[in-house]
């Protein structure tokens, strides 16, 4: 209780700290002479959440860069050599190959099914309609953790012999199946599919809102004119509707792709990265907690905004065209 | 931050929307004239529509059944053998409370996240005031600064933090759990809130000057409370965000132990304590679920914010 009362006190005093500040700011440029007021009080009202953008992102990007090239208590210069050690291990090489295909599945993955869900809802009636959105949207609040707990009960396992409690292998048996230790079955990277379905059934709703909002946006007269002359309703779909929402598309994918590299939870929860499932974020955190190496980790991580510049380069210009536009 | 967060919102270009009425329309103009959709189509929504639910749904049923029970048979048996519905019990919740400390880490959950979610937001909104209302010299510069960090991961902090926590003694603290997420989230704060901004009509701020306000009051008296559903759809993310956070949790909150790492040790511990791992799951989505199914229509608009956009 004690503890919620802090809460409440932060709440409150940091939002009056808040007040507080942007007051004396906006005080300290109004004692300046008026043209040197408007020229100073756009940073007076920005430097609050620079400051916190750059104590929490730029200055420490800035340093995990550094340690990335020093020992594991960052006391001493080594070089390339964590990257060497990482890129030439066996366990960095599968980790690589893991998140490798989380990129390649489940972006593409959520957008098929979102557009799936989108297309057929937009069908139904509208009561209809808004319910099977809201049960297909609802895993996105649940969580990563909460989620472990309900899919542990989907691919738990019994040995043969005793009941099944688990949703898969009780499915499994009932058609004659022997009981199958599904998580740790990394033939063909099995088990990482079968984590990977874990953030597909949490994304998807996600990818359905955006996609359905742009699908109801295209104009019905392209969809009449289309039908008039005789198209059917796959071509329909495929020449007239994608088009059109493309942009749309390419924000789900950019969005789903960033979420899946920093995937953590889901793969700590459910396996640690055993079995061959690691990936780069949860291989940080090993390396950081478990091995304590501060090195690996900073080159892991490192390597992690490597694979994200095409996709930051990507992010700026489509934003850049967006304020040309404005 | 973890994998789950759908939120970083990138530039979304919605054509525009139709109509609040036009969905119906729509739908008679694009498919068949009748009012009901083909059997095929609602066929595979149930069947997709199940395969989303029944997960969640084996886990609620499960939390209601005692240990013999659920160690031993399948919960989708109660449904077969109708008896087991008398032998379902409210145990497991209480034995969450007493064994697993899921109270006490119901309250941290509550201390992290209140003030996690509550104080970028005036931060971020003035940021995002400057942003679409002033121009000045770097204006250019510090937005893309922004937009490129949504796509950085926040892991490359983590490392220099612990040790800046550690050097001024703040790890382990709820301040430093607070200043974490409040840095993290700050470029979406301030991204999705300038987003919106900027569609706000400028005669509205051109008029306010003329009559002689300064940003401070047009700032306070005009733009806070036409931006209210966009701050309210920031909210809505932080909230799910933090609450459903792992990995900042375990590295900074120390003996505060939030309901995620209480949970994440009960799923550590699976053998002997599955039934209270049912319930304690089951308690954790609790609060989230209900900020969205209360606020969904916040959440969407945040979305879909941009869309909108002249």
């Amino acid at each position: 209780m004690i503890k919620i009362l802090n809460a409440l006190i932060a709440v409150v005093g940091g939002v009056a700290g808040a007040i507080l500040l942007y007051w004396l700011l906006n005080k300290l440029a109004e004692l300046l002479p008026g043209r040197w007021e408007d020229r100073v009080k756009p940073y007076l009202f920005l430097l609050p959440a620079l400051a916190a953008i750059g104590l929490y992102l730029v200055y420490p990007t800035i340093q995990t860069f550094v340690y990335s090239f020093a020992n594991n208590h960052s006391t001493a210069f080594v070089g390339f050599d964590n990257y060497a050690k990482l890129l030439t291990s066996k366990n960095f090489q599968n980790t690589l190959f893991n998140t490798f295909l989380w990129i390649l599945i489940v972006p593409a993955a959520v957008i098929a099914f979102g557009l799936l869900i989108a297309t057929l809802a937009d069908r139904l009636r509208p009561s209809g309609e808004k319910t099977a959105k809201t049960l297909i949207f609802l895993p996105l609040a649940i969580g990563a953790v909460s989620a472990g707990a309900i899919w542990k009960f989907v691919y738990a396992t019994r040995p043969p012999g005793q009941n099944q409690i688990g949703l898969l292998n009780g499915i499994w048996t009932a058609f004659g199946g022997d009981p199958v230790n599904w998580l740790q079955i990394s033939t063909l990277r099995f088990n990482s599919l079968l984590l990977m379905v874990m953030l597909l059934w949490m994304q998807a709703g996600f990818a359905m809102v955006l996609l359905s909002a742009a699908i109801k946006g295209v104009p019905t007269e392209t969809l009449e004119a289309a039908r008039l002359d005789g198209a059917g309703e796959g071509s329909i779909f495929f020449r007239i509707v994608i088009p059109q929402i493309r942009t749309t598309i390419i924000t789900v994918f950019i969005t789903v792709l960033i979420g899946v590299l920093k995937t953590f939870d889901i793969v700590y929860v459910m396996t640690n990265g055993n079995f061959n499932t690691n990936v780069i974020a949860v291989d940080f955190f090993n390396q950081l907690f478990t091995n304590r190496n501060n090195g690996y980790a900073a080159a892991i991580v490192v390597m992690l905004l490597i694979i994200m510049i095409p996709v930051l380069v990507f992010q700026v210009r489509q934003f850049r065209a967006e304020e040309a536009a404005r | 931050m973890s994998g789950t967060q759908a939120v970083t919102a990138t530039p979304v270009q919605v054509p525009k929307q139709p109509p609040a009425t036009g969905s119906r329309r729509n739908r008679k103009l694009r498919n068949d004239p009748t009012a009901r959709s083909p059997l095929w189509v609602r066929i595979v929504l149930a069947l997709i529509c199940a395969a989303w639910v029944i997960p969640t749904f084996g886990l609620a049923i499960t939390s209601f059944r005692q240990e013999d029970d659920a160690q031993t048979t399948g919960w989708w048996t109660i449904f077969t053998t109708p008896a087991n519905f008398t032998r379902l019990t409210l145990k497991n919740y209480s034995d969450v409370f007493t064994q697993a400390n899921m109270g006490d880490a119901f309250i941290n959950s509550l201390a992290i996240t209140i003030p996690a979610t509550v104080i970028p937001i005036l931060i971020a909104a003035f940021a995002g005031y400057a942003f679409s209302f002033m121009r000045f010299p770097g204006r250019d510069f510090l937005l893309i600064l922004i937009v490129g960090l949504l796509v950085v991961p926040t892991q490359v902090a983590l490392v220099p933090l612990l040790k800046f926590y550690g050097s001024i003694g703040l790890n382990g603290t709820l301040p430093a759990v607070w200043l974490t997420h409040i840095g993290f989230g700050m470029p979406l704060a301030v991204y999705i809130i300038s987003n919106y901004m900027a569609t706000l009509p400028k005669e509205v701020i051109e008029s306010a000057k003329i009559d002689g306000a300064s940003h401070f009051q047009t700032f306070w008296r005009l733009i806070l409370p036409m931006s209210t559903p966009v701050l309210a759809s920031f909210a809505i993310f932080q909230f799910l965000w933090v609450w459903n956070d792992l990995l900042n949790a375990l590295i900074f909150a120390g003996q505060n132990t939030p309901l995620t790492v209480a949970l994440v040790r009960l799923l550590g511990q699976e053998g002997q304590g599955w039934q209270l791992l049912t319930a304690g799951g089951l308690f954790t989505m609790i609060v989230p679920i209900v900020v969205f199914l209360s606020l969904q229509r916040y959440f969407v608009r945040g979305l879909t914010a941009g869309s909108v956009k002249g």
